[in-house]
């Protein structure tokens, strides 16, 4: 009840100080346009917009507090504001250098980038160094299960919480690096997403081209069946398939891995099948594709040079989407056991690990970082491939003018 | 209370692209009285509907008004609050947009997007704005004025919606409208329909306008006074008739000798000489629908033919036919003497290079990630199997015949060029083919009188060089007397007359030819008064058809 009546209160305030900053503003401005044709909702954004960042930093102030007891309380959001400002600084440092450094057209494209497209492109090429040169940048391998040292999760190697400096993250339960297996998932998980997308795009895209350009009957048959999939929920198909698999994998000899790339792929190739096929029916009825039929070019031509090139940038926006949820599924598969299976390190996996750890958030927040952490990696990923996307899909209408 | 309602001084816009401000309008001055109206003539891109924006004070995204000011009535426009314009605003100044189509709501009745003005203006109640409504139908002479206000956008006919567009602006009876190009989507016939009512309504209530458009004769029907715009510049001002019969500046004058282009007469076919194509006794259908019923006529070598109808009367469908796009039901198509096969994809590839087509929108007609060389070199390849540097000097060749310069224009996307420009490359690249038959549909009704004229004279002057037959569909007849030698006539699916130019504008006519010969605009400004007065007051387009 006081929670109710206590928003009641901050809400009436905040509607009370709208009102008067716009009113203030008009006295102040001399009435300028700005303040003048202000709508009443631009100056409650304003107001609300401020008393969030108080209290923003108000809490982070907090999470500097030397008693551990209201520390503990803000900690992870004392994390999320600084690794924001950080990777902001990150983001803006690398925008500046793209403006300065390589050829004409990467220093146009750095020019028009936003701060947060400039993020994600960091992001991503950092991920993408992680992934390609794990075995060199790894202190130990993904698999290596260290003797004589004392499993430890707490993160920061301070020996007084049974620490190793060795061990800057810590160790897992059997003992191995977890820096070095974050490391390893990231050429795991991500790789393993990267083909899966790559495998979805070529079904889907393919046979919604063929739709699209055909029509009639092989349409509706390639349509009906994409339905039928759709119908079932990817999740739950996704796991039944696998349990089929893993009898398979076993007879036949081939790694589950296969067979879970296979089974996603063919889930998320229906989604992009319908794209494919929705960007393909617009393209097919316009005048030049009558031309090109009428000149008499084949199928090939016309889906790989008249159309494909026209459906690039909406492909391309999917693609980046498509491998954000294959990303996510791999992660929920592996967590839920039947994924990526071990020793080979992934986040999902990681997560399961230590998920117990999360309990202890409240009082000691620092045991509950490391399954945070491969969560955090997850999302971290899906945040930037968004925002890359995003700035990709703008660029691309932007074209249309 | 002044005399004058709008009063625009030294106004400056300019619009964002490419990372800067360019200049858009360039400290245009002008004025208009009450009930008067003033023709805002040029051609595209010349800024004529961002001034005409610019007279009810509003800018579209990424345009803004760099100096100058527009008064209406005492208030200053560029100044005044949200709140004094959200009070003039369809209240005191409406807006008819182009396509009437795309600015009606399709989700809601047309009567309803009518009160919406009144009522949220307090001018009236809904119950009275809606009998308004209908009153205001009944004098914009839309059949059953008390039922079509309860029909939906797409239940109604273009022509109409452009009326009921109209009777909306004049839902609060403002003093000024402005109306932006609202009749340049439609037929000849229909045309004519909306420009009576327009002129009607805008004088029984002494409501000023700004009408703007590129077609001369139409603005000389509506306008008291006449303004040329190019590039952003005026060129010159002056009342109608002032402007008709003594145009001062060289554009002016460049303007209206557009319609002066004509082709000399050919002499008549000689008989008994085999055509290039010829279209035997078609029919054709859509599903179940019957389109085409017994069409038949001949194209012979270098010979234009044009076909005339307004929209739905099957020009398209027919060269659908003859492409192999739609076989038709019954009938047949010969090329050459020779029967060719109905359905395209049966045809040869030689016998799909000799009909050609050249598109009404060269937007959607060009592959927007091809650039031009590629455009036109694909068909080189394709039929001649040109290679190399052979297949680029064929493409520089084509170019220099479609009058565009080869080393400037071979790398560039159609998107960066203009309408004019990419209608030539649409011929440049039915010319690749080497074809002895092409198709122009509707090739320059999306073009400016100046462009079209251009592209008009080129196929002209194609066709005099390389022997080329062309089956010209249009719906505007100034075009077909510019370029035609023989005249095709469609209705509804059918031939209603065909023959020769000469014959063609020489009465006796069937009715409907008659109808579509009086419908075009001319550039006397009486015309429409005239034309109105001969053919009596109900008997104007749509009535006048329903009638044969």
């Amino acid at each position: 009840m006081s929670v109710l009546f206590s928003t009641a209160i901050w809400l009436v305030a905040i509607t009370g100080s709208a009102w008067l900053f716009r009113r203030l503003g008009q006295y102040a401005s001399d009435n300028a346009p700005r303040f003048r044709d202000m709508p009443y909702g631009v100056a409650f954004g304003y107001v609300l917009g401020v008393v969030a960042l108080v209290w923003f930093a108000l809490a982070y102030l907090q999470s500097l507090s030397s008693d551990p007891a209201v520390a503990n309380k803000f900690f992870f959001l004392g994390v999320a504001i600084n690794g924001f400002i950080l990777f902001s600084i990150a983001a803006w440092i690398f925008r500046w250098v793209g403006r300065k450094v390589g050829t004409d057209g990467t220093r146009k494209l750095f020019r028009a980038m936003p701060l947060t497209a400039s993020f994600g492109v960091l992001v991503i090429l950092i991920y993408a160094i992680l992934a390609i040169f794990a075995g060199v940048i790894a202190p130990y391998g993904q698999d290596e299960i260290l003797q004589g040292v004392a499993a430890n999760i707490i993160p920061g190697g301070d020996p007084a919480l049974g620490g190793n400096p060795e061990f800057p993250l810590g160790t897992d339960q059997i003992g191995r690096d977890i820096m070095s297996r974050l490391i390893y998932g990231a050429q795991n998980t991500v790789g393993i997403a990267f083909a899966t997308t790559l495998l979805a795009f070529f079904i889907g895209g393919s046979l919604g081209f063929l739709a699209a350009v055909v029509g009639g009957w092989t349409d509706q048959i390639l349509s009906r069946g994409v339905d039928v999939l759709m119908a079932i929920p990817s999740l739950i198909f996704a796991l039944l398939l696998m349990t089929i698999a893993s009898v398979w994998s076993s007879r036949l000899g081939i790694p589950l891995t296969v067979f879970m790339v296979l089974i996603i792929a063919v889930i998320d190739s229906t989604r992009v099948f319908r794209l494919a096929r929705a960007v393909g029916q617009n393209i097919v009825v316009m005048d030049y594709i009558e031309a090109a039929k009428l000149r008499g070019e084949g199928m090939g031509y016309l889906v790989f040079k008249e159309i494909l090139p026209n459906a690039t940038a909406p492909l391309l926006a999917e693609f980046g989407l498509r491998f954000c949820f294959v990303f996510l599924t791999i992660a929920a598969l592996s967590f839920l056991g039947v994924g990526i299976q071990p020793p080979l390190a992934d986040w999902g996996t990681m997560v399961r690990d230590s998920a117990a750890f999360i309990n202890y958030a409240q009082f000691a927040p620092k045991a509950a970082l490391t399954p945070l952490l491969a969560a955090g990696a997850i999302a971290l990923l899906t945040v930037a491939v968004n925002f890359v996307v995003d700035w990709m899909l703008h660029r691309s209408s932007g074209l249309k003018e | 209370m002044t005399d004058t309602l709008v009063e625009i001084r030294n106004l400056w816009l300019e619009g964002r692209s490419d990372e800067q401000w360019n200049p858009i309008i360039n400290g245009v001055d002008l004025t208009l009285k009450r009930g008067e109206v003033l023709g805002l003539i040029g051609e595209s891109g010349a800024g004529k509907s961002t001034l005409g924006l610019a007279a009810m004070g509003f800018c579209r995204d990424g345009v803004r008004i760099s100096e100058g000011s527009v008064t209406f009535d005492g208030v200053d426009l560029l100044t005044a609050s949200a709140a004094v314009k959200r009070g003039l605003l369809g209240k005191r100044i409406a807006y008819v947009a182009q396509s009437a189509a795309a600015s009606f709501n399709p989700a809601h009745r047309i009567i309803d997007q009518h009160v919406e003005g009144p009522t949220q203006h307090r001018v009236m109640t809904r119950a009275e704005s809606e009998a308004d409504g209908m009153a205001l139908y009944q004098k914009l002479r839309l059949p059953d004025p008390d039922q079509i206000g309860f029909r939906y956008p797409h239940q109604v006919s273009g022509g109409q919606l452009q009326r009921a567009m109209t009777a909306m602006a004049m839902a609060c009876r403002p003093d000024l409208i402005i109306f932006d190009e609202p009749t340049t989507a439609l037929d000849v016939t229909t045309q004519i329909e909306v420009l009576a009512s327009i002129r009607d309504i805008v004088k029984d209530f002494n409501t000023a306008a700004i009408y703007i458009t590129h077609d001369l004769a139409v603005v000389a029907q509506m306008a008291d006074q006449i303004k040329v715009l190019l590039k952003g510049d005026e060129v010159e001002t002056a009342d109608t008739r002032t402007m008709l019969s003594a145009p001062t500046q060289d554009y002016t004058k460049s303007l209206w000798a557009v319609r002066s282009f004509e082709r000399p007469l050919k002499a008549p076919v000689v008989a008994g000489s085999v055509p290039v194509v010829s279209v035997q006794n078609i029919d054709a259908a859509y599903g179940k629908t019957k389109v085409l019923h017994d069409v038949s006529f001949d194209m012979h070598e270098g010979r234009t033919v044009a076909v005339v109808g307004e929209s739905g009367s099957g020009k398209s469908t027919t060269a659908r036919c003859i492409t192999g796009l739609l076989p038709p039901s019954t009938g047949q198509i010969s090329f050459g003497g020779e029967v060719m096969p109905a359905d395209y994809r049966k045809r040869t590839k030689d016998q799909l290079r000799q009909v050609q087509m050249i598109y009404q929108m060269a937007d959607t007609a060009l592959n927007p990630r091809m650039s031009i060389g590629q455009i036109i070199a694909r068909p080189v390849e394709f039929y001649l199997g040109l290679k190399g540097a052979e297949k680029r000097a064929k493409v520089n060749a084509l170019l220099e015949q479609i009058e565009m310069e080869p080393s400037q224009y071979y790398n560039r996307l159609p998107s960066e060029l203009s309408g004019g420009q990419k209608q030539r490359i649409g011929i440049a690249r039915a010319l690749a083919a080497e074809p002895k038959f092409i198709i122009c549909d509707e090739v320059t009704s999306a073009l400016d009188q100046l462009v079209a004229e251009g592209i008009l004279r080129l196929l002209a002057k194609l066709q005099d060089d390389l022997k080329l037959s062309y089956m010209f569909i249009t719906h505007d007849l100034a075009t077909v007397r510019a370029i035609a030698d023989e005249v095709v006539v469609m209705k509804d699916g059918r031939v209603v007359e065909a023959g020769p130019k000469r014959e063609m504008f020489k009465p006796p006519h069937h009715p409907y030819t008659d109808l579509l010969l009086s419908s075009v605009p001319e550039m006397d400004p009486d015309w429409l008064t005239n034309l109105l007065r001969e053919r009596g007051v109900d008997n104007i387009g749509d009535a006048a058809v329903g009638k044969m």
